[in-house]
């Protein structure tokens, strides 16, 4: 039982304590004595200006004790009691007279959605999303070849070809599956690791590789890493290594695409390791704050670079912060893409209906290297990744799915991969023998028009070739006044 | 952000005109101007109203543009915003959570999906958490992308300098570590009339912009500023007052101890002095200002913000490459002391009308 002096309404305290009205005023539950029957002699004038008062109170105070004893409060008072909620503005919840520390031990993890199992066995038939022979073909062929390209520029890298890869290896799925459960016209801002998206939506594989090889038909132009993809045309924000610095900003766009009406959302991609960035506490409560239809998509794949997850957070996981935020939250298997399928569509569908975020949190494993300028056999296991990449890879899981449809097999899949690797290797040769962007064109785009100073700084650039001609490489570029602007 | 929170409590107090006309009369006097008429007509405002003005032209004549930021729905804790929520709407004018990096990396967004975004952070001494996302994203998203992307929609406005009893969090001047930084256009205007046309101009500029409101000028500084809708070009300086002996360089509010100081210099010493708004930091006017070094063949540059490495260090390298032939003297720089801005002590740390007279002086004698 709870004493019931802790569930005392204002109004019950006025009651029990019988303040007189001339002694002071009651506010707020504190007793303020008035400033008048103060006397300015200092404290103990004060004290002994209110000792009366304060005899009526340590009266009313037993008698109050008295009657809660029995527990024999008035029916007025129980009525009271039980329409009495705290006002505080701050929180919305009920009084407690047991001091109980919320421990997030007691609670169990969040569950891991999944459709289908290892064997690429649907365990409830009503969550296969029985998606069509054409799509799931497009899926599969999708993320293999996201693999062999993966392969192919992964190794021009250790050839010094290209300066800088980054794999997707073990993420297949998680791209994929939810690339296909959007709408290819929903804005997408990533992090790194989402060539995928851009892959599904029709960025050839030409453009993938003028991207990494800097040359001048990159549409980036060359000036970003390899990796750092971007796409106007197909709603792909362009990655930028600091991390987490587009959650925020695809927040922004989502407010912009609620005010317009576009029948469009927002997705942000990001890893667990991103989600312990301050700019993922902004997006995330601005989003629920300002009601803004984005899906926020977490990649928890184990490790940030080196650093593995029990010593990025002490939780559970990323998805338990959503409701936190005050977000609709989900946790599901990133090796099943049909269950990232599932979600992707399903949040989507909340955020446009309800105009709210969503939170996904796939669960995942990085089977490759953090970069080529990693290597992750200097802080796990060999074993640990041989596990996922042979006993529970996404890209094994769903051609079992298909197997058993009968939409795939063994002839089918050797030429597929032939097929995919000619296409790889082709782009691969004719991206490596294009031009890099002419000189000038460093100083394109820092605005929108090129200021004096800029223009200033491209002459002195230009003489300072034109003086030292053989001190720059200027055979692997376009020719010096070919840039367009 | 105790402390913030305890001034934006405060606020009366930190501008109300008797407070700050009594720190402010310390060290500059507030001329009013008179507007260009092919503006037209005018009403008397102030630089607040000046600056809510701008942004009613600017949410009337763009129906995308959004206002956003800590406490800006009821108004603004400088009365920026007042009754811009009730004429425009709850969804174009709304209060974030209380998260600098959130705002602008939020107006990026908004900026990059094709609307306008007009962002407020509170002090320009609480711009630095959004630090990254102002230098790393905003300023390189069009270069970063091959022109694919861009924030050029993307406005930041925030109250700037000097305050009279403002201390270290807020007094600061902050425009060079901004000025840095390439993609970005910073701008500061000196009163009402020019801070309208230039918030304007910004607000519409298809690059992000930084615009630094001198917030002692919010109530003290009072014109007839014009009611319509004009814009006043960035990257343009301005001079205010010709002259042939010394040409005296500044922005914000320093510009009016600078034409006090010229009135002085006149006055007691006789030297006939050119006066300099350069009102766009970055990228600045440099032609205007060499010219008149040409002319004068003495500079003085001063700023509010501390010596080293202050914009005024990249205004003085740069004329003297390009006037070295005319220079009398060399440059002299009057600015803030390299030491974050004290409270009680800031009547010694204020590049005053005296220390600028001083320099004037060293100039001439030289």
């Amino acid at each position: 039982m709870h004493r019931v002096s802790n569930y005392l309404s204002l109004r019950a305290v006025q009651r029990c304590f019988k303040i007189p009205n001339n002694g002071g005023e009651i506010s707020s539950g504190i007793y303020f004595p008035r400033q008048n029957s103060v006397s300015v002699g200092g404290i103990r004038g004060y004290a002994a200006r209110v000792a009366p008062g304060a005899a009526a109170v340590d009266k009313a105070i037993q008698e109050a004790e008295s009657s809660t004893e029995g527990n024999k409060a008035t029916p007025a008072d129980a009525a009271d009691l039980a329409a009495d909620r705290p006002r505080f503005p701050g929180s919305r919840s009920k009084w407690t007279g047991k001091m109980d520390f919320l421990m997030p031990e007691a609670y169990e993890g969040i569950p891991v959605y999944r459709v289908m199992d290892r064997r690429g066995i649907i365990d409830d038939p009503t969550q296969d999303p029985n998606l069509d022979e054409a799509t799931l073909v497009k899926m599969y062929q999708t993320m293999t070849l996201l693999n062999y390209m993966d392969k192919i520029l992964y190794e021009s890298q250790r050839q010094g070809r290209i300066s800088f890869y980054m794999t997707h290896f073990g993420e297949e799925g998680t791209l994929i599956g939810s690339a296909a459960g959007l709408d290819d016209k929903d804005l997408a801002y990533v992090q790194y690791r989402e060539a995928g998206i851009l892959m599904w939506r029709g960025f050839t594989l030409d453009q993938f590789m003028n991207q990494c090889y800097g040359n001048e038909e990159d549409i980036g132009k060359g000036k970003q890493m390899p990796v750092h993809y971007g796409s106007k045309e197909l709603a792909f924000v362009t990655v930028s290594s600091p991390l987490a610095t587009q959650m925020p900003q695809a927040v922004g766009s989502a407010y912009a695409y609620k005010r317009a009406q576009n029948g469009k959302v927002v997705i942000c991609y990001f890893g667990d390791g991103a989600a312990s960035e301050g700019d993922a506490h902004a997006a995330l409560n601005f989003s629920a704050t300002l009601d803004c239809p984005i899906i926020f998509f977490c990649r928890n794949n184990g490790y940030a670079i080196s650093t593995p997850t029990s010593q990025q957070f002490r939780g559970d996981g990323i998805a338990s912060r959503g409701p936190g935020y005050g977000i609709p939250t989900i946790r599901v298997d990133g090796n099943d893409t049909l269950a990232i399928y599932n979600v992707t569509k399903a949040a989507r569908d909340l955020c446009l209906t309800q105009n709210r975020p969503v939170l996904i949190e796939a669960m995942t494993y990085r089977i490759g290297h953090h970069s080529t300028s990693d290597d992750s056999s200097a802080y796990r296991s060999v074993d640990e990744v041989k596990y996922w990449d042979q006993e529970d890879n996404p890209i094994s899981r769903i051609r079992k799915y298909m197997t058993h449809k009968g939409f795939w097999n063994d002839e089918k899949e050797t030429q597929w991969r032939d097929k995919a690797k000619k296409q790889v290797m082709v782009a691969f040769q004719k991206a490596e023998k294009k031009l890099r962007p002419a000189p000038e064109d460093l100083f394109n785009d820092v605005f929108d028009e090129l200021p004096w100073n800029l223009r200033k700084q491209r002459k002195e650039m230009l003489d300072a070739v034109k003086s030292h001609p053989e001190q720059y490489p200027l055979k692997e570029h376009a020719k010096i006044g070919s840039a367009s602007t | 952000m105790i402390t913030k929170n305890l001034i934006s409590r405060l606020r009366p107090a930190l501008v109300r005109p008797t407070t700050s006309i009594r720190h402010a009369s310390a060290h500059f006097t507030y001329v009013p101007e008179v507007a260009r008429e092919e503006y037209g007509p005018t009403s008397k405002r102030n630089l607040f109203q000046s600056i809510n003005n701008a942004m009613d032209v600017a949410l009337g004549s763009d129906r995308t543009a959004v206002i956003f930021g800590e406490d800006v729905a009821f108004g603004g804790v400088f009365r920026a915003t007042v009754n811009l929520q009730e004429k425009y709407g709850k969804d174009r004018v709304f209060n974030t959570p209380l998260c600098e990096q959130g705002i602008v990396g939020f107006g990026i967004g908004v900026a990059v999906a094709g609307s306008t975004a007009i962002a407020e952070v509170q002090f320009a001494d609480y711009i630095y958490p959004a630090f990254d996302q102002l230098v790393n994203e905003a300023a390189k998203y069009r270069y970063r992308s091959g022109n694919q992307f861009n924030c050029g929609a993307l406005t930041v406005r925030t109250p700037y300098g000097a305050v009279g009893h403002g201390a270290l969090y807020h007094s600061q001047s902050p425009e060079a570590y901004f000025a840095h930084t390439a993609g970005l256009k910073v701008v500061i205007p000196r009163g009402p009339i020019q801070a309208k046309g230039l918030l304007l101009s910004c607000i519409r500029d298809k690059n992000p912009c930084i615009f630094f409101e001198p917030k002692i000028l919010y109530r003290s500084a009072v014109e007839e500023v014009p009611n319509g809708d004009y814009e006043i070009p960035l990257g343009k300086a301005e001079i205010l007052r010709q002259g042939t002996d010394v040409t005296l360089v500044g922005y914000g509010t320093q510009i009016h101890v600078l034409k006090e100081v010229a009135d002085m210099a006149q006055e007691k010493l006789g030297v006939s002095c050119e006066v300099i708004d350069v009102q766009t930091i970055s990228p600045w006017d440099a032609e205007t200002v060499c010219n008149s070094v040409t002319k004068t063949g003495r500079l003085l540059v001063s700023h509010e913000a501390p010596i080293t490495n202050g914009f005024a260090a990249e205004i003085a390298s740069y004329v003297q490459k390009e006037c070295f032939l005319n220079l009398e003297a060399p440059v002299e720089r009057v600015c803030g002391w390299d030491t974050p801005f004290p409270h009680s002590l800031e009547p010694f740390y204020m590049p005053n009308k005296w220390r600028c007279f001083d320099a004037i002086k060293r100039l001439m004698s030289f």
